[in-house]
């Protein structure tokens, strides 16, 4: 496509195929104890 | 639902609910602000004097493409999805309130110089023994669960900390858990055995430190005024080391009285700390030092400086973290994860030293949040029920907001302690977010530029 690049696709559909197992770490736990920034977490199911 | 934005020299579109990211160019920028309502004849009348009508009927086509492959204008299906309408929500993290003491003095300090507004006390490693059990006996069948130790300071209370460790080493054998330790502290009395101790056994350590000397010095001093910059910096670089740069995070807090906090972050970046966090601090608009809705556009300034500068340093080799801006486009979390919200008051829990439950460590001390007591086994079934319903789905403010998979629908304390309704989101701390979001994406693009 000569006017749009795509950096990712549907990475959110993908994701709720296997997702929901809740062994991912809690947000708040990981480092801001306040503002919640979810997206930057781990998925412990890869 | 989409969203797009520009941000140093980039167009970029979020196609919301797939999670696509697009880089766009100007002219499919300028398209996307009649398409999809508008036919494709008018947007070539409406921006015929700054493009062909070539050239516009190509970026339709493109983004006809895209929508039909479902990246543009998708719909939300999550709602009715079953991982999260069958989720039950288990116990899976605790915040234990080792010591509501401390031995410096915040001027932000949320929990009134670390004692809650309570008396100053120590938890006893009975309560926290038992806070391990009943962590265990909650957690359903979920494996990974967390335990931070938290303040106060919690390295005031360390012998007891290491007590609760030797428990939960015990117990997670014995029901098959893997159980994660972790610590925030100010770093104050942190000395080489105890740092080995919480290198060997805290799957991450967060250490309070909020940039340059001055900036530190003016909010974090001890009992007798003294600054804390000159007593936690070797202490801190220290322990980054032994941690191998890794599972630690520098974090401070940022104020109205340094709104130029990227020089904080880059500050601790410069100090050879790899991986940094700097959060808005949290505090009513009477005081001085609270973040104010005409300080945003600094904020926003503030952000796309450091995110320049972020990219910067990593293509020049000297890349840091900072958390904010650490999004995975491909390997975050999973849908389910991001509508669910934050997790306090029902999979993420508070405990104080007495036992007593709240939904997290920013409701300790309000005792209308009192979710019940670890000794007595006890939880307030609506309380924990109205905290596991407040996610974005029930959120009208996240429903119609491009940002809902990314932040989850915000902090419940902020909410509660601004808008006195935990389903309310705070507005100043949603636009800052929605800026790191956006900074966070750019980085991405920038990065991808290279390749």
């Amino acid at each position: 496509m000569k006017h749009i690049k795509t950096l990712s696709g549907a990475t959110l559909v993908k994701s709720a195929i296997k997702g929901g197992c809740g062994e991912c770490q809690t947000s708040c736990q990981s480092a801001c104890k306040t503002s919640c920034t979810v997206a930057n977490q781990e998925c412990e199911n890869k | 639902m989409i969203h797009k934005f520009y941000q140093d020299y980039t167009y970029m579109v979020m196609d919301v609910n797939s999670g696509a990211i697009h880089v766009i160019d100007e002219l499919a920028y300028d398209v996307l602000d009649f398409y999809p309502e508008k036919k494709a004849e008018e947007t070539i009348e409406l921006l015929k004097n700054k493009y062909s009508a070539n050239e516009i009927e190509e970026a339709i086509k493109e983004l006809d493409f895209l929508t039909k492959e479902g990246l543009l204008f998708s719909d939300d299906r999550y709602l009715n999805h079953k991982g999260f309408k069958e989720k039950k929500p288990v116990v899976k993290a605790l915040c234990l309130h080792i010591a509501h003491d401390c031995n410096i003095r915040c001027k932000y300090c949320f929990a009134s110089q670390g004692d809650f507004k309570g008396d100053r006390s120590l938890m006893s490693a009975e309560v926290g023994k038992k806070a391990i059990d009943f962590l265990i006996q909650n957690s359903s069948n979920r494996k990974n669960l967390e335990v931070d130790f938290f303040g106060g300071e919690p390295l005031m209370n360390f012998e007891t900390v290491k007590e609760i460790v030797d428990y939960g080493r015990k117990e997670e054998k014995k029901h098959n858990k893997n159980i994660r330790f972790t610590m925030t502290t100010n770093g104050v009395l942190l000395n080489d055995e105890n740092m080995k101790y919480i290198n060997e056994n805290m799957y991450n350590v967060v250490l309070s430190i909020d940039g340059r000397k001055e900036v530190n010095d003016n909010m974090r001093y001890s009992i007798n005024g003294q600054g804390t910059y000159d007593i936690i910096v070797p202490k801190l670089l220290k322990m980054a080391e032994m941690r191998e740069q890794k599972n630690y995070y520098v974090r401070g807090t940022f104020t109205r009285e340094n709104l130029d906090f990227a020089k904080d972050v880059l500050h601790l970046a410069d100090l050879g700390f790899k991986s940094t966090s700097m959060e808005p601090v949290v505090a009513e608009e009477h005081h001085e030092y609270a973040i104010k809705e005409e300080d945003l556009s600094t904020v926003y300034q503030q952000y796309e400086l450091l995110a320049k500068e972020y990219v910067k340093r990593i293509k020049e080799g000297k890349g840091f973290d900072f958390f904010h801006f650490m999004i995975d486009l491909n390997q975050g979390p999973c849908v389910i994860k991001r509508v669910s919200g934050c997790g306090a008051g029902a999979e993420y829990l508070a405990i104080t030293p007495e036992g007593d439950i709240y939904p997290c460590h920013q409701f300790v001390g309000n005792e209308d949040f009192k979710i019940g007591s670890i000794m007595n086994n006890a939880l307030s079934t609506s309380l924990y029920n109205e905290f596991s319903n407040a996610h974005i789905y029930n959120k009208d403010k996240c429903t119609k907001c491009w940002a809902k998979f990314y932040c989850s629908g915000g902090c419940h304390a902020n909410a509660y302690n601004f808008n006195n309704n935990i389903y309310e989101p705070y507005d100043i701390g949603c636009e800052m977010e929605k800026k790191r979001i956006e900074c966070a994406l750019t980085i991405q693009a920038k990065l991808a530029e290279e390749e």
